[in-house]
């Protein structure tokens, strides 16, 4: 292959006048990063609410929280992006279209909002397992000792549902991780858009997505370690599925 | 399928046989001469350079420039017949396609410049073309200082997107840059008002604008960020040979009366799929270039 290898391009001056070339891919770190842990925190918030609705004795509940799931896991992570990006400002009435067209980064918000929509619905449904997979006599004895749904759910059912599903709930995380990358299509420097805007500006293509990749697989690797840590802190001894 | 290769067979056992083609050839022509094919890169929406057609066919004034080159090859080679096959590529994709070899030519709207060429080659440059920037009409923005604390857009890793940054901390000007994806998109947000303005080669601008919604809405600076920076048909590096027959096929076709009519068949007259007439006259420096073709990357050359 013709190709001039110099990994020496990560330490030279970068165009964008913000540093070296590695500067340049750490900037777009940072807002992988950022984005990841809000979009986490918006699918965590969302998908218990949808996932403990699911569960819920009411007919209603339960399918509204389907309709939720079906929504937001059927239609493309790219496809959810450019509707929030491009369409919902448009439907807003004029002057909060503009407001929100117009904000500083625009772009990180709409990623938050439309990645952590996405996963939410995988969350849910993971949370409805993990909640089902509990016996039967575990929420009547909640109501037979007195407790209120809500009390049944918070003291008694969510804590073991959430220890049960605390695996998937990783690679729901590291997937979380992998889609901020969508974004750089809506104009946010994360870490691929990083990449790409590197090799464009140097035309070290392979320096640049080589180094992205290894930044990729050491962010994701610390996070596994971080949830395995987490999952043996609130191991509960004798719960099985805690293990 | 059987006969094209009888007859490949047949032009290679030829050309061999010829005592003039007995120096040994190297590189890309070896290549060409070894497969009988020649693979030329083309980009999909890059109006009017290199782009898809309502055939799904590449067209473009680059693409016409690389036929000239093809002839050339073949000429060179002695071949009865070289098989042309068309690969799509894309800002990211190019360089990689070009190195492993998939792709021999690279036509499109590719910025020669100083940086580039520590990995790539160029031919002699086919057109030049300063950054500037399009707004909608109505938003009646004259200059680059009327642009100060405004949010525009530029598609990201471009040079353009460079220059509008260094302009920014240069005249303090307190510009948010907003980098989109790609030409369409950066377009799509002035467009929906995301950014009052679009910085990017002047041509592609008059592109989008042409067919766009309504092209009368929108205007194009007169203020440019940049000097014209030339395009060129990009190849592999260090392989002098293969440079020689492109340089010399696009000498001899920007030096003779013909450039003047292919320039004129992309750029004033009505070109498919919509049959939207660019309306760009050729400037004299680009007819410099053709007067004394050069494959330099330094804008100031021009």
């Amino acid at each position: 292959m013709n190709y001039h290898w110099n990994w020496g391009i990560l330490l030279e001056p970068s165009p964008d006048g913000q540093g070296t070339y590695l500067n340049m891919l750490l900037g777009g770190l940072r807002w992988t990063v950022l984005t990841s842990l809000a979009a986490w925190a918006v699918a965590l918030v969302f998908g218990s609410l949808v996932g403990v609705m699911r569960t819920l004795p009411s007919w209603i509940a339960v399918h509204l929280g389907g309709a939720y799931i079906e929504l937001f896991r059927n239609i493309p992570l790219l496809v959810q992006l450019f509707l929030w990006f491009f369409v919902i400002p448009e439907l807003l009435p004029h002057d909060w279209g503009v407001w929100v067209k117009h904000l500083r980064y625009g772009a990180f918000y709409t990623a938050v909002v439309a990645i952590g929509l996405y996963m939410s619905a995988r969350v849910a449904t993971q949370v409805s397992a993990g909640i089902n997979a509990l016996p039967k006599g575990q929420s009547m004895a909640g109501t037979a000792i007195g407790l209120t749904p809500a009390q049944t759910y918070r003291y008694i059912l969510l804590p073991m549902a959430y220890r049960i599903v605390l695996p998937p709930l990783t690679s729901e995380f590291l997937n979380t991780i992998k889609n901020t990358s969508v974004a750089l299509t809506i104009g946010l420097m994360e870490l691929t858009g990083a990449a790409r805007s590197m090799q464009e500006f140097s035309f070290h293509v392979f320096e640049a997505f080589t180094a992205a990749t290894v930044i990729y697989l050491a962010l994701n690797a610390v996070v596994t370690i971080g949830m395995r840590a987490l999952e043996r802190a609130l191991a509960v001894p004798g719960f099985n599925a805690a293990r | 399928m059987r006969m094209t290769r009888i007859i490949v067979a047949g032009c290679l056992a030829a050309a061999f046989a010829v005592p003039a083609a007995a120096q040994e050839l190297t590189g890309t022509l070896k290549k060409i001469k070894d497969t009988g094919t020649i693979t030329i890169g083309y980009r999909e929406s890059s109006v009017p350079f290199s782009y898809l057609d309502d055939n799904q066919k590449p067209v473009g004034f680059a693409m016409d420039i690389c036929a000239a080159i093809v002839a050339a090859v073949k000429g060179n080679l002695k071949l009865d017949k070289l098989e042309v096959k068309y690969n799509p590529v894309t800002s990211a994709t190019r360089i990689p396609l070009i190195a492993n070899g998939t792709v021999d030519l690279e036509c499109g709207s590719t910025t020669n410049n100083v940086e580039r060429q520590k990995q790539v080659s160029f031919t002699n440059t086919h057109f030049l073309t300063a950054s500037r920037f399009v707004s909608k009409k109505a938003s009646n923005i004259k200059s680059i200082a009327d642009l100060a604390g405004k949010t525009v857009v530029s598609t990201s890793g471009t040079t353009n997107i460079r220059q509008v940054t260094e302009v920014n901390a240069a005249k303090g000007l307190n510009i948010n840059i907003l980098p989109a994806k790609d030409h369409a998109e950066a377009f799509l947000m002035v467009e929906t008002d995301r950014a009052v303005a679009f910085v990017m080669d002047d041509i592609l601008l008059a592109s989008l604008v042409a067919g766009s919604k309504d092209p009368k809405a929108y205007v194009i600076s007169d203020d440019a960020f940049s000097l014209p920076e030339p395009y060129g048909i990009m190849l592999r590096r260090e392989d002098a040979p293969f440079k020689a027959v492109a340089d010399g096929a696009t000498a001899a076709l920007y030096k003779s009366p013909e450039i003047v009519t292919l320039y004129a068949k992309w750029f004033q007259s009505p070109i498919p799929p919509k049959n939207l007439n660019l309306d760009v006259p050729l400037g004299a420096p680009l007819k410099k270039a053709f007067a004394n073709p050069t494959d330099s990357g330094d804008p100031a050359a021009y």
